[in-house]
């Protein structure tokens, strides 16, 4: 399995980029996460579906250690990130938040300007050098946010002002800003209309020219057109993973199945 | 997306290993145990206050607890008491204090003759110092209460002066004796004599919590009696009041009241009511209860008027919380059987609040317990040795209240009343700790989650 | 017959009133309830109402008019040549009454007997020493004039009193028999009474109104008197306050302001950090354990009375910083000082700030903290970039609230900062505030119709002007926060 992540990233070939083995997660006495291993491939949009509390957002957030600020969520088992163990207790999970970011499903921008709210993480991080630096960082990501045409002007303007389709391409780009290396979503177009979702989704498909993205959704529709890969959870456990298109035709477990047809869910 | 533009790899610029820590890292790292460290030296301080403020005020305090007495034989002269040897005990009781002072003086002497105390310089009569101004006067009480007792010899516990008292309680050391006009050296040697022929006894002190209060320069015969009345006057008017209005007003507030302006002002009246300082509410018991309707200085029925008046917000605050905790579909379901809206609030809305409302009355009576400010604008800070009748008669009366009485004897002069002062905290404490107990008692029994 | 008792008789006629009513709309009802509109209670309810409300409306109403109808008619009696030199109306006023209390006084103890009062005159007897005997001193001999008019105030009085009760019993009785010829087993009780009831809950709410009208009209009232005896100029812009017995005093606020804002700066120079940290502890660090012991232990600070924190000032705080600080340094020799003061208001806002922060704090939504930590943030850049900024109009309302409860305190600077009004800098010297010098005003002997006592209730007014506006503004502040993230 450990196969030097660093030369696949020359060449289109497909690298493991995130490995879990044997993931359980407990909140107080429930068990949340069963026994889940998978692979997120790098340069990959990877699709977590599966029925309400079924543990897929759960186990989204284990990857960037954010479930760390509950304290009564435990952790077994082994994710690795490029190889290291993200839960190694060396690790920083400031450090592996920087690489890997996420996205919520609510838009949640800070109560700041729009350059404020992109320039949050570059500021934390110590990326840029110098102010005119900050500008461009702030302009890149704007750009690959796909929101920079609708901003430009009002830069200054509270972030919270715009609409939620913005605000949540504001998200995005803000998360992109910090220049992770995986981007996790969780549900980033639940709380959208139709017409900003189509242009979350088509930018998604986008961040997978540089980034590995992970995205858990509700919609059966959304992760067949946005993903390559997907894995279904149910009940806390991963079901089937496969390739998307196998997936959606040609399931191998029933449960799988049934969802997809809707008959669970 | 025509803007996303392909600006290239955008190299991470992340250290590689997750396992080592760049040096921003560790730095933002230290910032951050940093941040920490103030916030928890912040606890510290401010549990540091609560405990260095509880414990110097037990410290001083705890004294006022006890009390030296001294026990002396006293022959009930009938030479002194009643000169015309009459037994009548109206002539008995036209003898005045000053006749029982020598009565003291014979038993020092008769004590310092049987049992060899005696230090030198100190007469029969000077040794009589020990004693508590209020000694004879306690003396002629006892006299009072029954006559015939004349030309008996009683063993009678006395009050020790002040300054003995300290002595035994390290207030009053030889050396600040020296420089004492009112106690010598010499004196507080007998002192030491006396306790150990078994003659002075430091005790538990009763008088504390039940004798008036006494003056200037008898600091051990005052007593929180007429404090602790006057503030249980007050706070049975507050309640009295203040209960069946505050719960009106949040009735109508909070279930009847339209949405109009009226009703804006009533609601801004009463946050803007809570923030008001309490010596305003003085000054308007001063100007209106006093001068305008004449109602009587120092008065617990005014001073619990002006506690009214401040209580009401926090009563009706809690309340409205409590009755708008109660879920609509308790209204509704009582509605739908045909209750009128009065009926559906009083039979079952009020009733489900009641524990939340008296919740927030016990809190807001203990705030108003400990109030002292608009008290000693209405007079209550005056000099009240009299215990005042019993209610109703009695909320007229001239009474003291216990945080003013605090006051009062901060402002004496004699250093043994910081101890009295502080004393009346702990008492004063300890009936809040009481009353905030059975709140949370009560919260804790009754609360109901929807 | 005192009020008292008239109170107590019309509550009992309408207690009667209500078993009355119920049994005899029962009765007419033929035993029947179903056959009455309302339940029987209700009708008893109305009796009750009837015969009390009215009745003691008019006798709440009666009390307070009566002194300023009698006192109307006596003072027309006091001619300007009784008034002394260096008194007032009111004061005259003021000695009438006591005389008017001593005579009654003397009468209740047979000092004095009915025929006795009516002969009674200044010139023939000492009035002074016969009312000392009943234990009423007077500061002056009592004139001719002024003895006519204690008499007729005493007279006046006592026949208004009974009018009174003859009045409100008769209205009492007349509701009562009114209310029962009412009932019929289909008269609406319940919705009368209902009303009544809605009525009496109105008349509780509109306390809060009367309560504030009350304090600004004694306030003004008060004020407006002291700018007739007293330069206004000079008690807003004056730089000294120096009041005399004998007249011709400073009264200028202005070091008394300064005492005021000193102390309360010092005091949130202090608890506002404080105050702060700890609610980001609390709520941002802190395990569950610690939070079950701080947070109480903060309330328990709270709940502690000022008078608790003045003393505190007094035997503790202030001898420690005169000892420890203010004499080895040189710079003061005073055990009450702003710092005694600042420092111990300071302990007693923390929770005040703490709890406030804590509300405004928590109202931030968990999301910011979840944006803000997915990007790699730490807790502190979470709580320092994200959490305060967005929760700052809330925490400048804490802030301003804490302030106009500093420059409202009393009892800490009463025992902690000093009497002397001063302008100094120096933090280790005592100074005085403005409330310090309401209670100094209005305590002790003083007459009442002086500038030196009127100026207490200009103090007032100005303190009230200033803590409400902070109030108002804190409020506006505060509820424009929270709509931001409702």
């Amino acid at each position: 399995m450990y196969d030097a992540p660093n030369l696949g990233a020359k060449v289109e070939q497909k690298t493991n980029k995130i490995e879990a083995n044997g993931v359980q997660v407990y909140y107080g006495d429930t068990h949340a996460i069963k026994d889940v291993s998978v692979a997120i491939e790098s340069n990959t949009v990877t699709a977590f579906i599966g029925p309400s509390g079924c543990g897929k957002s759960t186990f989204l957030r284990c990857l960037n250690r954010m479930n760390d600020t509950i304290d009564i969520c435990r952790i077994e088992g082994d994710i690795r990130l490029d190889g290291e163990d993200i839960y190694d207790k060396r690790v920083d999970p400031v450090q592996l938040r920087a690489k890997v970011g996420m996205v919520f499903q609510k838009p949640n921008p800070f109560p700041k300007s729009i350059y404020d709210n992109i320039a949050y993480g570059p500021r934390i991080h110590g990326l840029a050098k110098s102010k005119a630096d900050l500008d461009e960082i702030v302009e890149k990501s704007l750009r690959r946010g796909a929101i920079w045409n609708e901003v430009k002007d009002r830069l200054h303007e509270p972030g919270t002002g715009l609409s939620g389709g913005q605000q949540q391409r504001l998200c995005i780009a803000r998360a992109i800003a910090t220049e992770p290396e995986v981007l996790l979503m969780d549900e980033p177009c639940s709380a959208l209309d139709p017409i900003a979702t189509a242009q979350v989704e088509e930018l998604i498909d986008e961040l997978r020219a540089q980034y590995s993205v992970v995205i858990v959704t509700h919609s059966m529709q959304q992760a067949a057109r946005v993903s390559q890969k997907t894995a279904f959870f149910h009940l806390g456990h991963l079901v089937e993973y496969d390739n998307t298109s196998t997936i959606f035709t040609n399931p191998r477990d029933e449960r799988t199945e049934s969802y997809i047809t809707g008959r669970i869910g | 997306m025509t803007d996303a533009t392909s600006s290239g790899g955008a190299t991470p610029r992340h250290s590689s290993s997750l396992l080592t820590q760049d040096a921003r890292t560790l730095k933002r790292n230290a910032a951050e145990s940093r941040f920490r460290a103030y916030g928890l030296s912040a606890v510290v301080i401010a549990m540091l206050a609560l405990v260095f403020l509880l414990g110097s005020i037990l410290h001083n305090g705890s004294s006022a607890f006890r009390q030296t007495f001294i026990t002396l034989d006293v022959y009930l002269d009938p030479a002194k008491l009643d000169k015309k040897g009459t037994g009548n005990a109206e002539e008995i009781r036209k003898v005045t204090t000053f006749g029982y002072a020598p009565l003291i003086a014979a038993s020092f002497e008769k004590l310092f003759e049987e049992e060899g105390i005696g230090v030198e310089g100190i007469s029969a009569k000077k040794a009589g110092d020990l004693i508590s101004k209020e000694g004879a006067a306690d003396l002629r009480r006892f006299v009072h209460e029954d006559t015939t007792r004349v030309g008996e010899t009683v063993s009678f516990s006395f009050l020790a002066s002040g300054r003995i008292d300290g002595f035994f309680k390290g207030r009053v050391t030889m050396e600040s004796a020296e420089r004492d006009s009112n106690v010598s050296p010499a004196q507080l040697m007998l002192a030491e004599q006396l306790k150990e022929a078994g003659h002075l006894k430091t005790s538990w002190n009763w008088g504390f919590l039940t004798m008036a209060d006494a003056s200037e320069n008898r600091p051990e015969a005052a007593g929180l009696g007429v404090a602790i009345l006057g503030s249980f006057y007050m706070m049975i008017v507050v309640l009295v009041l203040s209960l069946p209005i505050g719960v009106a007003a949040s009735i109508y507030l909070e279930e009847f009241a339209p949405k109009n302006w009226i009703t804006d002002i009533i609601e801004v009246n009463i946050s803007n009511l809570a923030a008001v300082p309490s010596i305003v509410f003085g000054i308007l018991g001063l100007a209106i209860f006093i001068n305008f309707a004449g109602l009587p200085q120092s008065a617990p029925i005014v001073g619990g008027l002006v506690l009214t008046l401040m209580t009401l917000p926090t009563i009706i605050i809690a309340t409205r919380a409590s009755l708008k905790a109660v879920p609509p579909s308790i209204r509704d379901a009582a509605l739908g059987v045909g209750a009128s809206k009065m009926q559906a609030v009083f039979h079952h809305v009020l009733p489900l609040a009641a524990p939340g409302i008296l919740t927030g009355t016990i809190i807001g009576l203990a705030q108003a317990l400990g109030e002292t400010a608009p008290l000693l604008l209405i007079g209550m800070v005056a000099f009240v040795r009299e215990f005042p009748a019993a209610p109703p008669e009695g909320f007229f009366d001239p009474a003291s209240a216990l945080p003013v009485q605090v006051y009062n004897w901060t402002q004496r002069a004699d250093p043994a009343f910081v101890e009295r002062a502080s004393g009346a905290i702990i008492v004063l404490l300890v009936f809040l700790l009481i009353m905030n107990a059975i709140a949370i008692v009560l919260r804790r029994r009754f609360e109901r989650r929807w | 017959m005192n009020a008292g008792l008239v109170i107590l008789a019309v509550i009992a006629l309408a207690t009667l009133g209500y078993f009355v009513g119920r049994a005899r709309a029962l009765a007419k009802a033929g035993g029947d309830i179903r056959g009455l509109h309302s339940l029987p209670n209700y009708y008893g309810q109305t009796v009750f109402l009837f015969t009390a409300v009215p009745a003691l409306l008019v006798c709440v109403g009666w009390l307070l008019l009566q002194p300023l109808y009698v006192e109307h008619r006596v003072s027309d009696m006091i001619t300007p040549a009784d008034i002394a030199e260096g008194s007032s109306q009111s004061l005259v006023m003021a000695d009438i009454r006591r005389i008017a209390t001593g005579l009654d006084t003397a009468v209740a103890r047979g000092a004095l007997t009915g025929a006795d009062l009516s002969s009674l005159s200044a010139d023939a007897t000492d009035v002074r020493a016969l009312l000392a005997g009943v234990g009423v001193a007077l500061a002056s001999e009592v004139k001719g004039s002024v003895l006519a008019a204690a008499k007729e105030y005493r007279a006046a009085t006592a026949t208004l009193k009974m009018a009174m009760s003859v009045v409100v019993i008769l209205i009492a009785l007349a509701g009562f028999v009114l209310s029962l010829r009412r009932l019929r087993p289909d008269f609406r009780a319940r919705n009368v009474s209902e009303t009544a009831i809605k009525a009496l809950l109105i008349l509780a709410s509109s306390v809060a109104i009367l309560t504030t009208v009350g304090i600004i009209f004694s306030l003004v009232f008060e004020t407006a008197n002291f700018f007739g005896l007293h330069s206004a100029a000079d008690f807003f812009f004056g730089l000294t306050w120096n009041p005399q017995f004998r007249g011709g005093s400073d009264l200028g606020i202005l070091p008394l302001l300064w005492g005021t804002l000193y102390v309360s700066f010092v005091a949130l120079l202090f608890a506002v950090p404080i105050g702060l940290l700890v609610a980001i502890y609390l709520s941002e660090y802190a395990s569950n354990r610690v939070r079950t012991i701080v947070k109480p232990a903060v309330e328990i600070l709270a709940g502690i009375p000022t008078i608790v924190y003045g003393l505190f000032a007094l035997i503790t705080v202030g001898p420690l910083l005169r000892d420890y600080f203010a004499q080895p340094l040189g710079l003061g020799t005073s055990s009450s000082s702003v710092l005694t003061a600042g420092l111990v208001m300071g302990v007693m806002l923390i929770p005040f700030v703490s709890s406030l922060s804590d509300d405004v704090i928590n109202a931030v939504p968990q999301s910011m903290r979840d944006g803000s930590y997915g990007l790699g943030a730490t807790q502190s850049e979470t709580v320092k970039q994200v959490i305060l900024p967005a929760a700052l109009p809330g925490i400048v309302g804490a802030i301003l609230l804490a302030a106009s409860r500093a420059i409202g305190e009393t009892m800490i600077v009463v025992m902690g900062a000093g009497a002397a009004a001063k302008l100094s800098l120096n933090p280790l010297e005592a100074m005085t505030t403005i409330t310090v010098k309401i209670v100094s005003q209005l305590t002790g002997d003083t007459e009442f119709a002086s500038p030196e006592t009127l100026v207490a209730f200009a103090l007032g007014l100005s303190l009230f002007v200033v803590t409400l506006g902070l109030n108002v503004l804190a409020l506006y502040i505060v509820r424009k926060y929270r709509e931001q993230y409702e």
